[in-house]
C-alpha cells in the first residue's frame, strides 16, 4: 500500500476520533487532580455540536439514555381484558387504549415515555414505562382506571331502602345517556367562594342541546356523576344549564382533581386493564451501580492495556490506543443512534473491550508465524491481517447472530422483549462490528504508520 | 512439526471436564436450580430503613408478625443491615401498599427501594420465550458450524463443546444457587447464550487452523497437526481471554451486586468457552479420527 493513502487513512481515524470524542463527553466534565504541586480545578464543556446530516440535523441533547434500571422508575404491563370486544375490533380498541394512555402518561408529565402494545398468544398486552416516577400508586391509578363518566339521575322519590344499602342507594340513579365521550374538554377552576379546585367541563355542541332539556327538565334534583360505575360527585341542578358548561365539586384535592382532569380529557379507556407485571426500581439503586461500573471499566480497561504492552510491546502500544478509541467510537455511536444504557448494557460495553483486542491477539500471533519462517517485517504485518480475517470474520458471525436473538429487532413474539436483555445484546452488537473496525483498520493503519522502522 | 503432544493426554483434558461437569449435574438433578421471579412469578420487595442502633433483627417471623396472616412472606433476605428483601406471592400495589403500611410502624423510616411483581403466567411464557431463544441460537450455531466446515467430524465436536459449555454454567449455577443463594433469571439466560458463541468462536479459529495445517501437511500424522495447530493457536487463545477474564473478573469484583451474578455467568462462561475449544473440541476430533481409522482397518 503506498505511504500517502496510508496517511489519509491515519487522518480520516484522526479526524473521527475527534468529532467522536466530542459526542462521547459528557456536557459538563469536573476535572479536579495535582500535579507538578499545582491543583488543577476546572470543568470541561461539550461545545454545542449542530451538525447537519442528509438534511437532518444531528446533535442538540446528546446526553446518554438511562434505561429505568439505571434511573429508577416504573413498568407495568397491563392486560387488556377483550373478553366483551368482538374479534374483528380488537386490534382497535388495543390500539385506541394505547392512545388513550398515552395521552394520560403525557399530561402527568413524565419525560419520554413510553408505551408499547404487544400481543402474546390471544393476550393483548401495554407495557408502559414510565422514568424517574416517584410516586408510582399514584400513577398506576391514573393509568389503570377506565374512566368512563355518565351522569345519571337521581329518582325523584328515593326508597326508604336506598337510604341504607350501598347496592340500593346506587341502583336509584338512572342512566340519562351523556357520557363523558360527548365531553369537549374539561379544566381545573378554583371554586371562587371556597378557593377549592373544581373540575370545569365543556359539552361538544350536540350534546349541549342534550344537556339544556336535561337540566331543564329536572330542575331541583340530583345529576350524579359517576366515574367507572361510582358517584364522584352528587351537584343538584340549581339552574338549567343551557351552555353547556358544567362543574364537578367533590371537595377534591387538587392532585385528585388534576388525575381527573387528565382523565377526562384523555378519555375513557374502551377496555378494562389490569396490571400482570410490575416493576418499580428507586433511583439510588442504579446510580451507585453505575459508578461502581464504570469504575470498574476504568480499572479492567488499565490492566487490559498494561497486560498488552507487557506482552506484546510497541504493538501492544498501538492496540491499546485503537481499544481506547474502539471505546470512544462506542460511545458516540450510543449517543448517535440513541441507544438506552442499562447496567446489563454496560456490563456489555466492557465485555466488548476485553473482546475488541481479540482481533489484534489473532493478528499479532499470526505475525509472529510469518516472521518466524522469515518474512520481512513489512510483509509479515500484511500477511499477518490478510490470513487472520478469514479466522475474525467466522468466529465473530455466531456472535452477531447472539446479539440479534437478544435485541429481538422484528419483535418475534416467540423471543423474549425485556429491556434489559435487549439492552445487553445491542452494546454486544454495537460492539462486535465497531471491534471489527477498529481492529482491522485502526490498528493495521497505525501499524504500517508508526511500526515499520522502530520494530527491525 | 515436532512439539509437545497436546492431544496424548486427551484422557486428561475429559476428565478434568467431568470433575467440573459431574458435580454440577448431581447439584442439578438433586437442587435443580433457584429460579428468580422472572420465571415462577411473584413479588419481590426491597426496602431500606434508616437502623436503630443497635440494628434490628429482621427475619421472616418478624415481619410476618407485623403483617399478619395474608400475605405470606416466602423469604427475607438481608444486604447490608439496612436494606431487606421480602418475597411473596404475586402482590398487587395495592396490596403492596397495605403492606407497607403495617411494616411502617415497626421500622425508623421505611423507605421503597424497588418493587417488583410478575403474574404466574408470565413468568411461564417468559421460561418459554428464553428457552426458543437457547433453541435458535444452538440450532443456528450448528447449521453455522456445520456450513463451513463441510464435515461431521468437526461439526459434532464443536457442537459437543458447546453443550459442555452450557453444562459447566448451568451445573456451575446449580452450586451456587444451592450455597450462595444465586438465582437463575432473564439474565443468566443471556450469559448462557453469550457463553454459546464465545464457545464456538474460539473453537472455530482452532479448527480453522488444525484444516489449513492438514491441507499444507497432508503427509503428517492427524494427531501431530492438531498438536500443532493448538500450540499456535494457544497463544492466542489465552490471551483474548486474558483480556475478558480481566475485564469481566474487574466487574465482578469492583462492579457492584447488581450485575455481580450475570458477570460471574459471563465469566464463567468465558473461561469454560476457552478451555473446552482447545481441551475439549479438539480432543474430540482426534478421538473421531482414530475411530474412523481404526474402523477402516477392521474392514
Amino acid at each position: 500500500m503506498q505511504q500517502s493513502k496510508v496517511i489519509r487513512t491515519f487522518l480520516l481515524i484522526i479526524f473521527f476520533f475527534f468529532l467522536a470524542t466530542l459526542l462521547a463527553l459528557p456536557k459538563e466534565l469536573p476535572v479536579k487532580f495535582m500535579a507538578a504541586g499545582r491543583k488543577f480545578d476546572f470543568v470541561l464543556r461539550r461545545p454545542q455540536l449542530t451538525l447537519p446530516f442528509f438534511g437532518q440535523t444531528i446533535g442538540g441533547n446528546l446526553e446518554l439514555k438511562q434505561g429505568l434500571d439505571i434511573q429508577g422508575g416504573m413498568q407495568v404491563v397491563l392486560r387488556a381484558d377483550m373478553s366483551k370486544i368482538d374479534a374483528a375490533s380488537r386490534a382497535d380498541a388495543l390500539k385506541s387504549a394505547q392512545e388513550i394512555i398515552r395521552r394520560r402518561v403525557d399530561m402527568f408529565g413524565v419525560s419520554e415515555p413510553l408505551v408499547q402494545t404487544a400481543q402474546s398468544g390471544t393476550e393483548q398486552r401495554i407495557i408502559v414505562e414510565l422514568a424517574g416516577v416517584s410516586n408510582p400508586t399514584q400513577a398506576l391509578n391514573l393509568i389503570g382506571t377506565t374512566a368512563l363518566l355518565d351522569f345519571r339521575l337521581q329518582d325523584s322519590s328515593p326508597s326508604a331502602q336506598a337510604t341504607q344499602s350501598a347496592a340500593a342507594f346506587l341502583s336509584q340513579f338512572k342512566p340519562t345517556g351523556l357520557t363523558g365521550k360527548q365531553l369537549k374538554r374539561s379544566s381545573i377552576q378554583y371554586d371562587p367562594k371556597t378557593g377549592q379546585p373544581v373540575v370545569a367541563m365543556e359539552f361538544s355542541p350536540e350534546a349541549t342541546q342534550a344537556f339544556a332539556e336535561l337540566t331543564q327538565q329536572n330542575t331541583g334534583r340530583v345529576l350524579a356523576i359517576f366515574l367507572d360505575g361510582f358517584p364522584v360527585s352528587l351537584p343538584r341542578i340549581s339552574t338549567p344549564i343551557l351552555d353547556g358548561r358544567a362543574i364537578i365539586t367533590g371537595n377534591f384535592t387538587l392532585d385528585q382533581a388534576k388525575q381527573l382532569n387528565i382523565q377526562l380529557n384523555a378519555g375513557a379507556l374502551p377496555v378494562p386493564i389490569e396490571v400482570i407485571e410490575q416493576h418499580n426500581i428507586g433511583a439510588s439503586l442504579g446510580q451507585s451501580a453505575v459508578k461502581q461500573s464504570l469504575f470498574a471499566g476504568a480499572v479492567g480497561l488499565a490492566c487490559v492495556v498494561f497486560f498488552m504492552v507487557m506482552y506484546y510491546g510497541w504493538k501492544g502500544v498501538l492496540a491499546s490506543v485503537s481499544l481506547v478509541i474502539y471505546a470512544v467510537f462506542t460511545v458516540a455511536i450510543y449517543k448517535l443512534i440513541g441507544v438506552t444504557l442499562t447496567l446489563p448494557g454496560i456490563a456489555g460495553l466492557l465485555l466488548t473491550i476485553g473482546m475488541a483486542v481479540d482481533s489484534n491477539i489473532l493478528i499479532f500471533e499470526r505475525m509472529k508465524e510469518e516472521l518466524r519462517v522469515g518474512q520481512p517485517f513489512d510483509r509479515a504485518l500484511e500477511l499477518g491481517f490478510g490470513r487472520a480475517w478469514d479466522s475474525i470474520k467466522d468466529a465473530n458471525v455466531t456472535t452477531i447472530f447472539t446479539a440479534l436473538v437478544l435485541i429481538n429487532p422484528l419483535d418475534l413474539s416467540f423471543l423474549n422483549t425485556s429491556g434489559l436483555v435487549r439492552g445487553f445484546g445491542i452494546t454486544l452488537l454495537i460492539g462486535v462490528l465497531t471491534s471489527l473496525f477498529t481492529g482491522l483498520v485502526v490498528t493495521r493503519t497505525l501499524m504500517r504508520l508508526f511500526l515499520k522502522g522502530a520494530a527491525r | 512439526m515436532k512439539n509437545f503432544s497436546f492431544m496424548k493426554y486427551r484422557l486428561i483434558y475429559f476428565a478434568l471436564s467431568l470433575i467440573v461437569i459431574i458435580p454440577g449435574l448431581i447439584s442439578l438433578a438433586v437442587n435443580g436450580v433457584k429460579l428468580s421471579i422472572d420465571f415462577t412469578g411473584g413479588s419481590l420487595l426491597e426496602l431500606h430503613d434508616e437502623q436503630k442502633s443497635p440494628p434490628m433483627k429482621i427475619d421472616r417471623p418478624t415481619l410476618q408478625s407485623y403483617i399478619g396472616s395474608t400475605p405470606e412472606i416466602i423469604a427475607v433476605q438481608t444486604s447490608g443491615d439496612q436494606q431487606f428483601l421480602i418475597r411473596s406471592k404475586a402482590l398487587s400495589n395495592q396490596e403492596k401498599d397495605q403492606l407497607l403500611l403495617k411494616l411502617t410502624p415497626a421500622f425508623q423510616r421505611l423507605t421503597e427501594v424497588r418493587f417488583e411483581s410478575v403474574g404466574p403466567t408470565l413468568g411461564k411464557e417468559l421460561m418459554i420465550k428464553t428457552l426458543m431463544a437457547v433453541v435458535a441460537v444452538s440450532v443456528f450455531i450448528t447449521l453455522y458450524i456445520g456450513r463451513q466446515f463441510h464435515s461431521v467430524k468437526y461439526g459434532l465436536a464443536a457442537v459437543m463443546a458447546m453443550f459442555h459449555d452450557m453444562l459447566v454454567l448451568i451445573g456451575m449455577f446449580s452450586l451456587l444457587g444451592r450455597f450462595f443463594n444465586a438465582e437463575v433469571d432473564v439474565l443468566f439466560v443471556t450469559a448462557l447464550l453469550t457463553t454459546l458463541s464465545f464457545s464456538v468462536h474460539d473453537t472455530i479459529v482452532v479448527f480453522d487452523r488444525i484444516r489449513e495445517n492438514v491441507r499444507k501437511h497432508p503427509q503428517s500424522e492427524f494427531m501431530t497437526v492438531v498438536d500443532a495447530s493448538v500450540l499456535e493457536t494457544l497463544g492466542r487463545s489465552v490471551n483474548n481471554s486474558m483480556t475478558i477474564i480481566i475485564m469481566l473478573s474487574a466487574l465482578v469484583l469492583l462492579g457492584g451486586d447488581t450485575v455481580r451474578l450475570f458477570s460471574i455467568a459471563l465469566l464463567i462462561g468465558a473461561v469454560t468457552g476457552t478451555y473446552s475449544s482447545t481441551f475439549t473440541a479438539a480432543p474430540l476430533v482426534v478421538l473421531w479420527d482414530s475411530l474412523e481409522k481404526s474402523r477402516k482397518k477392521k474392514k
